[in-house]
């Protein structure tokens, strides 16, 4: 033990008291006897009948382990049909790309010679080819699918196949050629090197294409280009998602923060009185709610009419508050603010009223003690709420729907518009995965400046 | 040091009067005064109001009634921060996410003193408590001991002159709690500082404090110096509550001056001093320390009263002798004596007989 003492880094420069000395000395010896402990066992250790330990104890646990598994596999089975398999489905959209290459198979290899840049149309043989491809898909109806998806790239084309569709199918692929002129006879659009250019940039079986759209960029034979100034939106509406979303964000914060202190310090009935009223828009459907807002905040809404009749605001010029950002601001701020309250409420519950006594009886000010002591430790709680806030946020669809206008839609709802009326599922898709991936990226940026140790959620 | 004397007094307490719900008296009309330099102890079971006095002190309860001063200033009407009284909480309430040094800067930074003379005192305060190589650590890195002496010297650090403590050990284990004692004790008298100090634990309060003010139900029963609370209790609440203690219960036969003859409710006829006892005829409840009695006839005075005794149980403590009587109906009379060579150790179911010197055998309130 003495040896021990006089080594140790802190009974060398300070005096210790005794009971600190003992814990340090016990510690250092704690220490000294697992490195010996450690130099002594050079082999595996053995269990009793020879075998090494680390093999018997996992034999020992490996029934129990497939019996846990058997009985979770159900539940397990489910969680990866309902939920991974659609993100793995929606991820693979983002990119697959194999329409153009099945439609068009003797075209895609032709169009290889080809040198798009040059300016001047493909050569026979492209034409045949397509002829020969065409006359399948047409037999397939395949041909105004693969229209379709060519038109995202370049519009027009969705008709230029469904009418040169009908032509060709009366063509003999064999005999019928040359094709060139033939069909540039049929539509002027085969005659446009673009459309040629159009299809051989997408005939790959993988695409960014639907990454570069997500983020108002195509494909051009010259690489990749911004959209024309007429199609970019798509960028907009991600900087207006995240800006408002901040938005909504901090008025939460800002409007729940108090909410969550009284929560925390009232007296117990008063305080379940409010928790109630905290989570009562829980126990409301979210179209109700939204709804309500619109019947607040239109102009011949119940706040408009309350300032007219006070004489604050005119009649002739009743304020704008509805489907525009404020109100879905103010929809979204209202809707999303337990979800801020209750990680802040979960803290602050924790937090004994000492501290506070403790920082005033040191001196501090009513404000010195809540900005030094109080509020460093309710960070936790404000990060979990803002994560949570943020992420549903950025993802929200219905409230900007209906309160939104077109001004405060968001992100989500041109992701609803491309699945359910323009059809492009991949764009849908790619914008998906973006959205996913920011998430993903947030909540790295989280770990590593806050640690998610640190959140509380209750 | 433990003298009161009226006209230095810093802490003061008039007539105060405290109650929470405007029903009940939690603090009823308490009066006390302190000198500079003294460690005063309350002490008091559970709910007797000890800490309701040191938050009225510390000025996060308000007086209902009377008047509180520090220095000859009321200050009834001074926020707590500006009242630069020092304080150790039961639960350290040192602040998580400060390091030790930075707890200890705290009181410093919000006084606006300068860096250099901030880390100055920060160092000292550290070394008073023999913790200057943790300033760097998280008091969730420190041991209960070492939590408890940051604790003490964050609230010296600004050299405050009066110092509060609510039962700063109560979460310590026994060896290190005596520990603490008596470094609190030595650095407060080093120091010079005013401590009141709030404890439930008697042995605590006897080893601590020049006085100790016992508390219950919002009343201070009895205001000494330790010895005195011990060896003089003023009436059966503080004779039960310090030490252990017997009781036997009768009526007063006789008083004469400092001698009074009680006579207990089986008949038999002991002497006693009344304490607060007046006149005879009144009930009372006599009081004696289980070490004062004696059972070896030689050691008695001459024509003392003996009463009859049945030995129900003897227990070998080591330093110590503890015998379980029968005394005049009651069964849990205790004796204490000293492990010497030449002691009895009486055996269960032998009959002896007891006295005491009437001046051991105090006769208090019923
Ligand atoms: N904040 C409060 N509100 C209402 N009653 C209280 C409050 N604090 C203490 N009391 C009551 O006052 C009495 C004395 O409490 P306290 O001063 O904490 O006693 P002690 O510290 O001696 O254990 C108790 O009956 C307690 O219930
Ligand atoms: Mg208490």
């Amino acid at each position: 033990m003495s040896d021990l003492k006089s080594t140790g880094p802190q009974t060398a420069d300070a005096p210790t008291p005794e009971d600190a000395f003992h814990e340090v000395a016990a510690l250092e010896a704690k220490d000294a006897q697992e490195d010996i402990h450690d130099e002594r066992v050079k082999g595996p250790v053995l269990a009793a009948d020879g075998t090494p330990l680390k093999r018997s104890l996992n034999r020992a646990l490996r029934m129990q382990k497939m019996r846990a598994m058997m009985l979770i596999a159900p539940l397990l089975i489910f969680v990866l049909i309902t939920f991974i398999f659609p993100i793995l489905q929606m991820l693979w959209r983002s990119v697959e790309n194999e329409i153009v290459s099945q439609t068009l198979p003797n075209t895609v290899i032709a169009l290889e010679q080809w040198d798009e840049k040059s300016g001047e149309l493909p050569p026979e043989d492209v034409y045949a080819a397509f002829v020969k491809d065409m006359k399948v898909a047409v037999a397939n109806k395949t041909h105004t699918k693969l229209g379709t998806r060519l038109n995202y790239e370049q519009t027009g084309l969705s008709s230029l196949f469904r009418k040169s569709g009908r032509k060709i199918k009366k063509w003999d692929p064999e005999t019928g050629g040359p094709f060139k002129e033939k069909l540039i006879k049929v539509n002027k659009g085969w005659g446009d090197v673009t459309t040629w250019q159009t299809i051989k940039l997408h005939s790959s079986p993988i695409t960014a294409g639907y990454f570069l759209n997500a983020v108002d960029m195509r494909l051009t034979p010259d690489g990749v280009a911004m959209q024309p100034e007429n199609k970019q939106i798509l960028l907009k509406l991600f900087g207006r998602t995240f800006v408002m979303s901040l938005v909504i964000t901090f008025a939460c914060i800002a409007l729940g923060y108090p909410v969550a202190w009284l929560l925390a310090n009232l007296p117990a009935r008063s305080a379940n009185m409010l928790m109630i009223l905290v989570l009562l828009p829980f126990w409301t459907s979210l179209l109700v709610r939204t709804s309500a807002w619109k019947v607040m905040l239109q102009q011949q809404g119940v706040i408009n009419d309350t300032l007219v009749w006070l004489g604050l605001v005119d009649d002739a010029n009743r304020l704008v508050m509805i489907n525009n950002q404020f109100g879905t601001i103010v929809a979204m701020t209202h809707i999303l603010l337990p979800f801020m309250i209750l990680p802040m409420y979960s803290v602050m519950q924790t937090i004994p009223p000492s501290y506070l006594r403790a920082a005033k009886s040191l001196g501090a000010t009513n404000w010195t003690a809540f900005w030094r002591v109080y509020f460093p430790q309710t960070v936790p709680g404000i990060g979990a709420g803002s994560i949570l806030v943020f992420i549903l946020a950025i993802g929200y669809y219905i409230t900007p729907e209906i309160v939104g206008g077109t001004k405060g839609v968001f992100i989500s709802n041109r992701i609803a518009y491309h699945i359910s009326s323009s059809l492009n599922w991949g764009l849908a898709a790619a914008l998906g995965t973006i959205l996913l991936a920011v998430v993903l990226i947030l909540y790295w940026a989280y770990d590593k400046i806050v640690g998610i140790d640190n959140v509380k959620l209750g | 040091m433990a003298e009161t004397t009226g006209n230095d007094a810093f802490v003061e307490f008039e007539r105060v009067q405290k109650s929470y719900d405007g029903e009940t008296l939690v603090v009823k009309d308490l009066n006390l005064t302190m000198p500079k330099g003294e460690f005063l102890t309350m002490l008091g079971p559970s709910g007797s109001g000890k800490t309701t006095c040191l938050m009225m002190l510390a000025g996060f309860e308000t007086a209902t009634h009377g008047d509180i001063r520090l220095g000859g200033v009321s200050i009834n009407n001074i926020p707590p921060h500006k009242r630069g009284i020092g304080m150790v909480f039961q639960n350290y309430a040192l602040f998580p996410h400060m390091t030790v040094a930075e707890n200890l800067s705290f009181p410093l930074e919000v006084r606006k003193i300068g860096k250099a003379e901030r880390e100055e005192k920060v160092k000292r305060a550290l070394d008073m408590v023999q913790m200057g190589a943790f300033g760097g650590r998280r008091p969730a890195q420190l041991s209960g001991g070492q939590q408890q002496r940051i604790a003490l010297a964050r609230a010296l650090v600004f050299e405050a002159e009066l110092v509060l403590m609510d039962e700063p050990l109560g979460a310590l284990d026994k060896q290190l709690r005596e520990h603490m004692q008596f470094e609190i004790k030595r650095i407060a008298d080093n120091l010079g500082i005013t401590v009141v100090y709030v404890t439930h634990d008697q042995t605590e309060a006897l080893t601590m404090s020049d006085r100790v003010a016992v508390f219950d139900d919002g009343v201070i029963q009895q205001l000494a110096p330790p010895d005195v609370l011990y060896e003089e209790p003023q009436n059966s609440f503080v004779a039960q509550f310090i030490g252990e203690n017997n009781t036997l219960e009768g009526v007063v036969k006789e008083i004469s001056g400092d001698r009074c003859l009680v006579q207990l409710d089986d008949g038999e006829l002991i002497d006693a001093k009344p304490v607060n006892v007046s006149k005879v005829g009144e009930r009372t409840r006599v009081s004696i320390r289980p070490e004062r009695v004696e059972y070896n006839k030689d050691r008695l005075q001459e024509g003392a009263h003996t009463l009859k005794a049945e030995v129900l149980e003897f227990i070998y403590m080591g330093d110590i002798f503890r015998t379980r009587l029968r005394v005049a109906g009651n069964d849990e009379f205790i004796i204490k004596t000293r492990n010497a060579p030449d002691q009895v150790r009486l055996q269960p179911g032998t009959q002896i007989e007891i006295g005491w010197l009437p001046q051991d055998c105090r006769a208090l309130d019923a």
